[in-house]
């Protein structure tokens, strides 16, 4: 059980920089994912901690020791692959045992911790079989067991269900999530798909090009985006852009003109804007109302419908709008071509400048904290925007 | 066209074809070798090695006894005994008293010969000749006769070869030769791959690059500078200009390049992931290559072990400038390259000898083949 420091880390590789100087702090027991779009560095920020990658400059502390030059073995880390990297010629038993054995463990402490470790993920009966006669969950779990079996201080893995189908990834999130709560450890998880950050973290650590973008609990990143890179990477579907003009401004919120000329005002810090400068407003799929519901409307047309069961996506267009997402239940009659008025709330919306960051909302949603009272933690909650 | 059950093409059976006639035509100098090397040696000069199953056609003479050897019968006298040397399994077919017409009388048949009587030949070589008068004869009679021989193998010529000829010396000194300067260099090229790809130190792919620029480098190149070399330094640590330790290390220093190359390609394609798995295991350079990549590189280990082998096996030029040709160091190749300038007619002998020197390449190629397949590909594939 372990806490996790990071200090302005840098990582160059040659002369490309690929993490530009990283802080953070990672509590005890804490579920810490690292999510960003591939390429952003989140791998070689796990490498880092893992020390698979010497860190350029900057520092690492694990439980408050500096491990920048301390090799992998004595980090008190585990890592979890996302191509499982099981030794193909030992059996599931020489796998799991394999670490255990360089360290000259005894062999009966080597032999409980294994069938500990089996025990738990439920692999008994595969023990004497090799990786090839696996299945990729089985395999996924022999990876997990070999990192239990070293009673690591901190968990690392590595976009660990991205080799499996969707109904199995569904299955081992669970288990993953299950396994945090049951063992109590620090785990940091790196994945590029929203939804298990959403699911499993405690904490979610979004990241773009080398830089940490926001750090904040699933529903505070949610409803408190800082950019407009977070607002759109967080939530399925994509949050949809819309320019707007400031029409006024005043202390309770910024009123801006939708395209088609209705205002609409949004409960968000006015200081530094000034009427007729050009913002641009974020409104989620979910928070989008095909019959008109809401504060303000804006007139479009639909262009294609997307009919999953239980939801209704459409997709909708309007002068000088890229395509917008309207998410509505399963009963929508809406097809293509239609003409409607598409509502929305302020007090859902967001509001992002030249810069792309957001102007901080006047009000914080409570949902936003609900994560960090322990409420949720490490089960997958009940996470409303998640589809 | 349906064939057990399955359509097959044209195309598929003119490959299938094809491909039984290259067997055909890659393995016939093999078996030929081999039939003869087990023929009688009167019989391989007599024919080709794929009569061996047939009876061979001889021509030949034998002289029968003198007047002394006559004796007195009811009818007058005769001369009686046999054409074919002691204990021969030929027969004779035909026979004759002129060397122009070999093929005048059957055997069995009766025949005056030398206007002194009538001779009978019978197929077992028995003959007899008889007279009324008495023989006045002093030297015998030539007959000439055609006899056919059945087939005969023998592992004599493997016997004379081995004892007499020197080859099972011969044997024993090249596989002293091959087994070291094969495991050598793969014991060095196995770490040094390994290094090549999962150590970072300065000047790896410079190194490298060197390695590979040395595969170009001919052999006969370097060959005479390599022995003066190594007479030299030989020479101050009192070490005999040509032993075996020269040849090892020689072959060695050729099978490296090659041996490099391959096994870096191969250790290279095992995935990192892996690899740095055993590292957060807590396993050192060390173990990660004894514990994970010399088990996963079986395949690729062996099939550089059988280019290797083979070809220090079969080396003659290596081995005539490190070697001397005393019996204790003689090779095989060498060997046989002796015994066709003394033995040159002697094909028994050539032929044994040469299969000999082929066994041991066989029975590798044979044994270890689904690794020389795997490994040729190893790499190319993911397998």
């Amino acid at each position: 059980m372990a806490t996790v420091k990071l200090s302005d880390v840098k990582k160059a590789f040659g002369s490309v920089e690929i993490i530009k100087g990283v802080d953070l702090d990672i509590h005890d027991n804490e579920f810490v994912v690292f999510v960003g779009p591939s390429g952003c560095g989140k791998s070689t920020l796990l490498r880092l901690i893992a020390g698979l990658e010497d860190i350029s400059s900057g520092e690492l502390t694990i439980d408050g020791k500096r491990m920048n030059d301390t090799p992998p073995a004595e980090r008190g880390i585990a890592m979890v692959f996302q191509s499982y990297a099981l030794y193909p010629h030992m059996t599931v038993y020489e796998n799991m045992a394999f670490g255990l054995k360089l360290a000259k463990f005894d062999k009966k402490v080597i032999d409980d911790k294994v069938r500990e470790a089996a025990r738990i993920l439920q692999l008994e009966h595969l023990l004497q079989r090799k990786p090839k006669e696996l299945s990729g969950g089985q395999r996924q779990r022999v990876a997990i067991g070999r990192s239990i079996v070293r009673d690591p201080k901190v968990f690392l893995f590595d976009e660990p269900l991205s080799n499996l189908d969707a109904a199995l990834r569904v299955q081992m999130r669970i288990e993953i999530a299950k396994l945090h709560s049951d063992l109590d450890a620090t785990m940091i998880y790196v994945t590029h798909d929203q939804v298990e950050a959403m699911t499993l973290a405690d904490k979610i650590v979004v990241l773009q090009a080398g830089i940490v973008v926001q750090v904040g609990s699933p529903l505070e990143l949610y409803y408190h985006p800082q950019n407009k890179f977070v607002a759109g990477f967080i939530g399925s579907p994509k949050m949809n852009f819309v320019p707007v003009e400031v029409a006024a401004t005043d202390g309770t919120g910024v009123t801006v003109t939708l395209p088609g000329g209705n205002t609409l005002l949004v409960p968000v810090d006015s200081r530094g804007v000034a009427p007729g400068a050009r913002l641009t407003l974020g409104v989620r799929p979910e928070h989008m109302s095909e019959t008109g519901q809401g504060d303000a409307t804006m007139p479009v047309q639909c262009v294609v419908v997307e009919r999953l069961g239980g939801d209704t996506y459409g997709y909708v267009q309007s002068d000088g709008v890229e395509l917008m997402t309207v998410q509505t239940d399963g009963t929508s009659r809406m097809k293509p071509g239609d003409r409607l008025d598409v509502g929305m709330r302020g007090a859902t919306c967001h509001l992002f400048g030249d810069d792309d960051q957001a102007l901080p909302l006047l009000e914080r949603n409570d949902l936003a904290d609900i994560g960090k009272s322990g409420i949720l933690a490490g089960a997958p909650g009940p996470a409303p925007a998640v589809h | 066209m349906k064939l057990a059950g399955r359509y097959v093409t044209g195309g598929q059976v003119a490959g299938q074809v094809l491909l039984l006639l290259l067997v055909v035509i890659w393995t016939l100098p093999t078996v030929g070798l081999l039939v003869s090397s087990l023929r009688d040696k009167d019989q391989l000069i007599a024919s080709g090695w794929w009569s061996a199953l047939s009876s061979t056609e001889i021509a030949n003479q034998g002289r029968t006894g003198t007047a002394d050897d006559q004796v007195e019968t009811a009818d007058g006298y005769q001369i009686a005994g046999n054409l074919l040397p002691e204990d021969s399994p030929a027969e004779i077919g035909f026979w004759s008293d002129n060397i122009n017409d070999i093929t005048a009388y059957e055997a069995g048949q009766s025949a005056p010969v030398d206007d002194t009587g009538a001779m009978t030949v019978n197929a077992d070589g028995s003959y007899s000749w008889v007279s009324p008068e008495p023989f006045t004869l002093e030297r015998g009679e030539r007959v000439f006769y055609q006899a056919f021989v059945p087939p005969i193998f023998t592992l004599d010529n493997y016997r004379e070869v081995l004892a007499a000829e020197g080859i099972g010396r011969a044997f024993i000194n090249t596989a002293t030769v091959a087994i070291p300067a094969t495991i050598i260099p793969i014991l060095i090229a196995a770490f040094c791959a390994y290094a090549f790809t999962w150590m970072s130190f300065p000047g790896r792919n410079w190194l490298f690059a060197i390695v590979v620029g040395l595969l170009v480098v001919p052999l006969q190149m370097s060959l005479i500078p390599l022995l003066r070399l190594y007479n030299d330094v030989g020479a101050t640590f009192g070490v005999e200009a040509k032993s075996y330790l020269g040849i090892w290390l020689a072959h060695t220093g050729f099978g490296l390049p090659l041996a490099i190359y391959l096994l870096r390609n191969y250790i290279g394609s095992l995935p990192r992931d892996l690899i740095e798995s055993a590292k957060v295991d807590g396993a050192t350079h060390f173990h990660i290559f004894t514990r994970l990549v010399m088990p996963l590189s079986v395949p690729a280990l062996a099939s550089f072990a059988i280019f290797q082998f083979l070809w220090v096996w079969n080396d003659l030029l290596v081995a005539l400038v490190f070697l001397s040709k005393r019996e204790d160091q003689i090779v095989l190749t060498s060997q046989l390259r002796e015994l066709l300038g003394s033995r040159g007619d002697n094909w028994e002998i050539l032929t044994s000898g040469a299969f000999i020197s082929m066994i041991v390449p066989l029975l590798v190629f044979f044994a270890l083949q689904r690794y020389f397949v795997r490994g040729l590909t190893a790499g190319s594939v993911k397998g």
